[in-house]
């Protein structure tokens, strides 16, 4: 049944908004530490383990994909509520961030790819 | 006018999903006809929801953009905290655990080393431009390292709609950038194997960005780039409203 993934789905965020919510207290911060992304770590391990399996094949499935599915058109509208008007002066801190950010990673690729190759050639040695 | 404000106002949901799907269908037409595809559907549709929250807000002289217009009130539920949270860990489903494993180790690293520095250079930059409370730093920071990670660290530490906005702003720049730079810096990054896609998907991160910018360069190197990409919003929003924050704290 689709709801049965729409329920594991709802119960993963809603535990894992709790576990944050609690970390939150703990840490004496007045914030959710964390929350969405142990959500997310709680419906990988549901889709990857066998005991779920019902909850996540078939329609039960479908219930979930169809929220994935969802993603752009809510942060589509997620965009449309903010208060832009009032962002708008900060508009260059923005554009700043994204340029330097895209900057700095485009540099680290060619990088980051030879601690990969090497560590391949290094698998081969051992195989020779 | 009053039939139509009391049915829309009745049924401000499924308005706001009428409103937003024709907004995409618009979006994907636009990107189809005059980009050629080289900047995604959905890059177009979220910049055109910043923009109608910019006329929102100032016809109305609300905070909440297009939702404060009596009209489109559902919008406003349809984009809150509850919603996004919701399709958000919804992305992460089908992740299997096995991909990672198959990125390596250095694709592993690139999807820390992306998330972080990202999320470094976003916050230097915040502080640079004169925001000194550590909830504004740590959210500009993380809307550097993807227009999602931004407002679900922001809403998470309770910043304000307008730090928010910046956020998906500077995240939504990242997307766009990565659509459009990646063809022409492939070549000089040694983007043309799997290997160096999948440090590239990790680094990067914005899937959609990604997603884009290696079709433009290669479409066999989209599924290696989006592989690790689809880790790294979720290693964001793990990251951005705990520990990221923390250090920002920590030095603030």
């Amino acid at each position: 049944m689709v709801v049965y993934g729409v329920a594991l789905l709802s119960a993963c965020l809603v535990v894992g908004m709790l576990i944050g919510e609690a970390l939150g207290v703990w840490l004496q911060v007045e914030a959710n530490v964390g929350g969405v992304g142990i959500a997310m770590l709680f419906l990988v391990f549901a889709s990857n383990s066998s005991r779920f399996k019902s909850l996540v094949e078939g329609a039960s499935g479908r219930g979930i994909e169809f929220w994935s599915a969802m993603y752009i058109p809510i942060v589509v509208a997620m965009a449309a509520r903010q208060n832009v008007v009032a962002a708008f002066e900060g508009g260059i801190t923005a554009i700043v961030a994204g340029v330097v950010a895209v900057t700095v990673s485009f540099a680290l690729v060619p990088l980051l790819s030879r601690i990969g190759t090497k560590s391949v050639k290094e698998n081969k040695e051992v195989d020779i | 006018m009053d039939i139509i404000e009391t049915v829309f106002i009745r049924n401000s949901l499924l308005v706001a999903f009428a409103v937003v799907g024709l907004t995409l269908w618009v979006s994907y037409l636009i990107a189809d006809r005059f980009t050629h595809g080289r900047i995604h559907g959905s890059a177009i549709a979220i910049t055109l929801g910043l923009v109608a929250a910019y006329f929102g807000g100032k016809l109305t002289g609300g905070n909440n953009g297009v939702a404060d217009l009596t009209l489109l009130g559902g919008v406003g539920l349809m984009g809150g905290g509850m919603m996004r949270d919701f399709a958000i860990v919804a992305t992460a489903f089908g992740v299997k655990l096995e991909e990672l494993k198959k990125a390596g180790l250095a694709g592993v690293v690139s999807i820390f080393a992306g998330v972080v520095l990202s999320f470094i250079v976003g916050a230097l930059v915040a502080i640079a431009y004169g925001y000194s409370d550590p909830v504004d730093i740590t959210t500009i920071g993380a809307g550097a390292v993807t227009y999602i990670v931004g407002p679900v660290t922001g809403s998470a530490l309770g910043a304000s709609s307008e730090i928010i906005a910046l956020s998906v702003a500077a995240g939504l720049v990242k997307s766009i950038l990565v659509m459009i730079g990646t063809p022409i810096i492939a070549k000089h990054i040694g983007l043309n194997n799997p290997q160096s896609a999948m440090v590239f998907g990790g680094l990067m991160g914005t899937t959609s960005g990604v997603a884009a910018g290696l079709a433009a360069t290669d479409p066999k190197l989209v599924p290696y780039g989006a592989m690790t990409a689809t880790f790294y919003t979720g290693l964001g929003c793990l990251l951005g409203p705990s520990i990221l924050f923390f250090i920002v704290r920590a030095f603030v």
